[in-house]
């Protein structure tokens, strides 16, 4: 009969706990970001209150929001959204495949370390706008111009993930490799590539970041007649003093970049638990 | 130097007159000092020695991962070498890890996944065939690593210190293991430890290494099976380590 009751105690205990911790895990992880929000919010409304500025040069939140969605109900917004997203996609595509290229080369061939391994990190501290006035001299005020300069914002911090990725590569690795009699392929493919992965990861990261920076420069410079872009919307924003639609895009903007990078981190994060180096 | 060694002409494994330096100028150590070691097919020798002795020099030196300034090794066969960590790839399950081995060594792509599971169950791994490395106890790890060693066809295994880290109770086991596995498949092993105790209950030979040189030899001459704990273990055990402090060095932590 004892034995009966703890049993069921037991079950009982077990059936609840994981949607109880889950809940709590979910509050313990949420509320320091809702907390942060409300004190932001909090700010803009009490700067709002105080007129430093007139309301059609600096909205309240409220009025912010109610433009953002009225904006996200019309075509114009989700076009230009698309726009600047496939921009973003095939700018940061293009850069994972020469940064990764690059990377590579550089982190294999001493010559080409010695020659570029400094210039690398020297276009990835130097800002991307100052790419712009040479990207419209050399390819006008199209496409490949904002392109070109959100491969240069985003390849070198890719590039340099790879680098350290494979300089990184525990040593006993290599030593593992050459007993299991690996090639110099099958020592890439099989062995320093994996094992560079996490860095390489954190190198996407950061080269994402550089990307949307440059893109979103690059959309404020070159403004395409009718291809609208999030970058293009700002400007006429502040163009025509429309406050309220130049604060609702930024916040996309930020959204946007946030999503992204939180998709890395969980994809960075996921990919650290699996090989045992991150419990939580 | 045993002469039943020296009367012997084919040889698993054999150092000659082996040295190797390290660093220039008056950074320059000597790590091994004119050692010469010959292993028969289907012995198991353990080397023994403190830290810094020599002995994983030694073993990298068979196992081809240094070259050796002066002096001839020879190979009968490429050996494989199991590691003091296990050095498992962290991104690939036990298995895949076996398989690696079986693909560097030219295993087709249909046949791996059956012979890493013949592999791992060798070593009493059944049913943990696809935990990666970090969900395995350090024992399972070098089992994994053991089964790799064997997943490279190879007649000579180098084992450098792989139980070191482990509990009495897991590594008690994993000598029973070894022991039965190297017989079975008539393996020579090369087996690197700092625990007497531990050389004398698994080696036909003991090698006392210090100072980069090889200070005595020994056939250990006990019946099979032997324990860890057992007297005439023991009593092995002391009077090698008395030889290896007399050889001028002094074993530290000898289990003993």
């Amino acid at each position: 009969m004892t034995a009966t009751l703890v049993s069921t105690q037991v079950q009982t205990s077990e059936g609840r706990t994981p949607s109880k911790s889950g809940a709590r895990r979910a509050w313990a992880w949420s509320w320091p970001k809702l907390l942060a929000i409300a004190i932001v919010l909090a700010i803009w409304q009490i700067i709002y209150w105080s007129g430093w500025r007139p309301s059609y040069v600096f909205p309240s939140p409220l009025e912010t929001f109610a433009e953002l969605g009225e904006m996200i109900r019309t075509g114009r917004f989700w076009s230009a959204l698309g726009t600047t997203l496939s921009r973003a996609a095939i700018g940061f595509g293009a850069a994972l495949v020469v940064g990764t290229a690059i990377g590579i080369l550089v982190a294999r061939l001493t010559p080409l370390r010695l020659a570029v391994g400094s210039l690398i990190t020297g276009l990835q501290t130097m800002p991307s706008i100052a790419w712009f006035p040479f990207a419209i001299l050399i390819f006008g005020l199209n496409e490949q111009a904002i392109l070109f300069v959100v491969i240069l914002g985003a390849a070198p911090s890719i590039a340099n993930g790879v680098i350290s990725g494979i300089d990184h590569v525990p040593p006993a690795y290599s030593r593992l490799g050459r007993v299991l009699g690996a090639g110099p392929v099958s020592m890439y493919r099989d062995i320093v590539l994996p094992a560079a992965l996490p860095t390489y990861v954190s190198g996407l990261t950061q080269g994402w970041a550089f990307a949307w920076r440059s893109l979103m420069a690059g959309e404020l410079l070159v403004i395409i007649a009718e291809k609208p872009s999030l970058g293009a919307q700002l400007e006429f924003a502040r163009q025509f003093s429309q406050a309220s639609t130049l604060l609702a895009t930024m916040i996309v903007i930020l959204v946007v970049g946030m999503l992204v990078d939180a998709l890395f981190s969980y994809a960075s994060r996921s990919l650290r638990r699996s090989r045992g180096l991150e419990t939580t | 130097m045993s002469t039943a060694v020296e009367t012997e002409h084919s040889w698993a494994l054999s150092a000659e007159n082996l040295t190797k330096e390290f660093g220039e100028g008056s950074q320059r150590t000597i790590a091994l000092d004119g050692v010469t070691l010959r292993v028969r097919p289907g012995e198991f020798v353990t080397v023994v020695g403190t830290s810094g002795c020599g002995k994983s020099t030694l073993l990298n030196v068979f196992a081809g991962l240094d070259d050796p300034t002066a002096g001839v090794v020879t190979r009968g066969a490429k050996p494989a070498l199991m590691f003091q960590d296990a050095t498992l790839l962290p991104w690939l399950t036990a298995r895949r890890n076996v398989e690696l081995a079986l693909k560097l060594t030219g295993v087709g792509k249909s046949e791996r996944r059956s012979r890493a599971q013949e592999l791992l169950a060798a070593v009493r791994l059944e049913g943990w065939e696809d935990k990666k490395p970090h969900e395995l106890s350090g024992g399972m790890r070098q089992r994994v690593a053991l089964a790799r060693c064997l997943a490279q066809n190879t007649s000579i295994i180098l084992m450098d210190e792989p139980l070191g880290a482990l509990d009495a109770m897991t590594r008690d086991h994993l000598h029973d293991e070894i022991e039965s596995i190297v017989r079975d498949r008539g393996l020579t092993v090369v087996f690197v430890t700092h625990n007497m105790r531990e050389a004398v209950r698994l080696a036909d030979r003991v090698v006392l290494m210090g100072s980069g040189r090889i200070l005595h030899e020994q056939e250990v001459g006990l019946s099979r099976p032997r324990a860890m704990d057992s007297a005439d273990v023991a009593e092995r055990a002391h009077d090698l380590t008395a030889r290896l402090k007399a050889g001028g060095t002094v074993l530290r932590g000898v289990d003993s």
